[in-house]
């Protein structure tokens, strides 16, 4: 790869974690749009627990740091990485399919 | 926009279920051929920046609040078929990690957001962009507008899906009524960032902005 292609991908990388990061921390706490109207509409109360509520990353945040904003930040950076492997994890294995796989596929 | 679970009834969850997955395993196997060692890091790197971007809620009218979907800036930066792909591996990190979006709703979210919002907006970007000069300008305010209305036609996916299958008794006119409302106001905050993001990178790499193909044949005559 060239480096225009590196320094694009690295600079576009940093840009997202800080994002992620920090950025992230100043988001709007109202509920969204979806939710506003579910609220509005009185059909919020058919949600039904999440099954991973109780999850260490549930709800952006990571049980057992208390500051909110650091919280946010880490989840944030965390699932950045998730986010990146298994898009590349699953790109590579569709290539790598593809290529094992007979003649078109 | 995430569906939580309990708003839509299984077997609708199900049948949408079916449809968004129909519709990503196509758009896998459309894109499969250009997968080459640039456009896969360009595709991880965009799926980051989506889920970075989907974290930072803007205000908008009356407590409410709404954030990037990202369909048509992936869509627009990278094909749509493999925009699809990027914004649905979002939509199952989301669910599976974060507890964001009902696990059994994470079908109805892929077909609100990566097939009608990556594929379906992509449409609308592509009928623009054709009565338009082949210009960075047209691209980038074609990706705008394309981005605004792919929240509206995603807030109707979720309206339709509620129509189906919706529980907790709403009547349909109010819920179609209050979801375009509100999400006419977050499409201007998503139609806004994804004109930014993409004049960004217009500016740095044009030949990496897949709906700038025809702008760069144009300007190379």
């Amino acid at each position: 790869m060239d480096r225009r292609n590196r320094v694009f991908l690295l600079s576009g990388l940093v840009a997202t974690l800080l994002v992620a990061a920090v950025v992230s921390g100043f988001a709007s706490g109202d509920p969204d749009g979806l939710e506003k109207v579910a609220i509005d509409q009185e059909f919020e109360e058919a949600a039904t627990a999440h099954a991973l509520e109780g999850f260490v990353l549930a709800d952006y945040g990571v049980q057992g740091i208390e500051n909110e904003r650091l919280a946010t930040g880490i989840a944030g950076v965390i699932g950045v990485a998730i986010t990146l492997v298994l898009t590349l994890g699953t790109l590579y294995g569709v290539r790598r399919l593809r290529r094992a796989g007979p003649g078109e596929g | 926009m995430h569906i939580p679970d309990g708003f839509i009834n299984l077997p609708a969850s199900a049948g949408f279920g079916a449809a968004a997955a129909g519709g990503v395993w196509y758009g896998l196997r459309r894109s499969a051929a250009s997968l080459d060692d640039l456009r896969i890091p360009l595709a991880g790197l965009l799926a980051a920046f989506v889920f970075a971007a989907q974290m930072v809620n803007f205000p908008v009218a009356g407590g409410t609040s709404g954030h990037l979907l990202g369909g048509v800036l992936a869509a627009v930066l990278i094909g749509p078929w493999l925009g699809a792909t990027v914004i649905t591996v979002v939509l199952v990190v989301q669910a599976f990690f974060f507890a964001d979006g009902g696990l059994s709703a994470l079908g109805l979210n892929v077909f609100n957001m990566a097939i009608i919002g990556a594929i379906g907006g992509y449409g609308v970007y592509a009928g623009l962009i054709r009565l338009l000069p082949a210009t960075r300008s047209s691209v980038v305010g074609a990706a705008g507008v394309a981005a605004g209305m792919s929240v509206v036609l995603a807030a109707l996916g979720f309206a339709f899906q509620y129509a189906i299958g919706g529980e907790g008794g709403a009547s349909m006119t109010t819920v179609v009524t209050a979801m375009v409302g509100v999400h006419v106001l977050i499409g201007i905050g998503e139609g806004v960032i994804t004109a930014l993001v993409a004049g960004a990178v217009l500016s740095a790499r044009p030949d990496l902005v897949y709906g700038a193909r025809r702008m760069m044949e144009v300007a190379r005559g």
